[in-house]
């Protein structure tokens, strides 16, 4: 049948007119498109990928941020702890400073007063033993020749009968 | 899919049977010869027709675009370069003492022999498919260039690249994304010469209309083209296989090898007869549609002829796309089998 039997004639066009379609589609039409199809399909990707890094370094930093507010948080009761123990222990040192200085004071003024006491009873002391000497002498009427023997026989009393 | 193109297949052969049948019964001499009618519009001519009409004296008139014919002539080595409008209507050329001429079945003859001349004129299938080409020019070569200058494609663009993108993926689905990239544009312009070729086949009126797609020339040099590729890119593995055919009982290699070998050659073969029969089917059916009027005279059938015309012609749009999908998947599906090596499958 003739519509079974290639005419080598078309066969021949077909055949050059496929291969020049071939040609210049390849190169003014499949190579660049699918070239530009190529880049975006990678710039798409690349995007995703930078996306999907920022995310990632976001939840990073919030994860980062978190800790560091949880250490500055720490931190900061820590310092305020510190700070009140400090305040305190100054307060305890000052207490006690003040204690002592005060004890020392009194202290002080104690035995200053006990020495001026002291003094005070052996100046009395001598007074009356030298007034007692004196009343005696003029009692007896004559001085006593050893004045200083009595005098010290009556220290000697008088140190024996503290005051007291 | 398959069973709706096998459907078209079988419609398409039993048609023109019929209606051979029916012409066999004809008596009348008024009655239309369809089957010329129709052979005439599925095969192809020296001049593209733009319209016909019926004179006053009843004789028939037409616009013809006049095209180149090209023939070399076997017998005494000399070449003939005319135009068509010269050799038409029983004109002949006469040429170192040879009589070319233009016979009824617009056959290029030399002193009334077709063998004894190698015809390769630019024929009205030619003068399409050189308008196809200008046509895919256009459409790719304007798109890829609106892409280049938007970055994203607008427009008709956005269509363009999506069916690139979708004959894109059958390159990368048959024979896997690393090995495709050097068959992509192989099958791409098979995918779209092909769709675009169907297309103009069917539209009914002057640019249009030619069985080019549905032409055996045609088909056969896309699946020789398709069986150069498979075989010259084959990798080794393909040859063992094919060859010697491991796994199988020694004498069973003697059924297998040329069963393989066979197999080789059918499969480029299916590719031509399924493109040529479903679109020349397609063609004959619309046709029929249309001549059952003529032929049984009356315009009453028409109610029923042109809307089932109708439904064929927007199946036939199906199928242009269809056919041309089948033909590059099987062909990315051959060559896929052919370049795998080894057991990675």
């Amino acid at each position: 049948m003739d519509l079974l039997s290639p005419e080598p004639g078309l066969v021949i066009w077909s055949g050059l007119t496929f291969l020049a379609v071939l040609a210049l589609l390849t190169k003014f039409a499949w190579k660049p498109q699918l070239g530009m199809i190529k880049e975006r399909e990678d710039e798409i990707e690349g995007s995703l990928e930078k996306a999907k890094q920022a995310q990632q370094e976001y939840a990073r930093l919030e994860a980062e941020k978190k800790l560091m507010a949880e250490e500055s948080r720490k931190e900061r009761d820590q310092l305020l702890k510190e700070t009140k123990e400090k305040v305190q222990m100054m307060l305890d040192e000052a207490r006690a400073q003040a204690l002592t200085e005060g004890n020392k004071l009194l202290a002080e003024a104690r035995s200053q007063i006990e020495k001026e006491k002291a003094a005070a009873l052996t100046e009395l002391r001598e007074q009356v033993a030298s007034l007692s000497v004196e009343i005696a002498g003029k009692l007896i009427g004559d001085s006593l020749s050893a004045a200083d023997k009595q005098k010290e026989l009556i220290d000697k009393y008088l140190q024996e009968s503290n005051f007291n | 899919m398959r069973i709706f193109a096998l459907i078209g297949v079988l419609i398409g052969l039993l048609m023109p049977v019929n209606l051979m049948a029916q012409d066999n019964n004809e008596t009348g001499e008024e009655r239309l010869n369809i089957k010329e009618l129709m052979f005439h519009h599925i095969g192809d001519s020296h001049h593209w027709n733009i319209f016909a009409w019926k004179g006053d004296g009843g004789e028939i008139k037409s616009i013809d675009i006049p095209l180149p014919v090209m023939a070399y002539n076997k017998q005494n080595g000399d070449f003939l370069f005319a135009m068509s409008s010269s050799l038409s209507e029983g004109q002949t050329i006469e040429k170192n003492g040879c009589r070319y001429g233009i016979n009824a079945h617009e056959k290029l003859e030399v002193n009334g022999s077709t063998d004894a001349i190698f015809d390769f004129s630019l024929t009205r299938n030619v003068a399409s498919m050189l308008m196809s080409v200008a046509l895919l020019m256009l459409i790719f070569v304007g798109a890829t260039r609106s892409i280049r200058k938007t970055k994203v494609p607008r427009g008709g663009a956005v269509i363009v690249e999506e069916l690139v993108l979708f004959a894109k993926e059958i390159a990368d689905d048959q024979i896997g994304k690393k090995k495709s990239a050097k068959f992509t544009p192989f099958l791409l312009t098979l995918f779209f010469f092909i769709w675009i070729n169907n297309i103009i086949g069917l539209v009914p009126f002057f640019p249009g209309g030619t069985n080019l797609s549905g032409n055996i020339a045609f088909t056969s040099i896309l699946a020789i083209f398709t069986f150069i590729v498979t075989h010259v890119f084959a990798s080794k593995h393909y040859w063992v296989h094919t060859l010697t055919v491991p796994g199988v009982p020694f004498i069973m290699k003697f059924i297998m090898v040329p069963l393989e070998i066979v197999t080789m050659f059918t499969r480029p073969f299916t590719l031509l007869i399924r493109l040529f029969a479903n679109i020349t089917g397609g063609h004959i059916i619309v046709l029929s549609m249309f001549s059952i009027i003529f032929y049984l005279q009356t315009y009453m059938i028409s109610i029923a002829s042109v809307p089932l015309a109708f439904v064929v012609f927007v199946l036939e749009l199906i199928f242009g796309a269809l056919q041309a999908y089948i033909f590059t998947v099987l062909s990315a599906l051959y060559i896929g089998l052919a370049v795998a090596d080894g057991h990675d499958e």
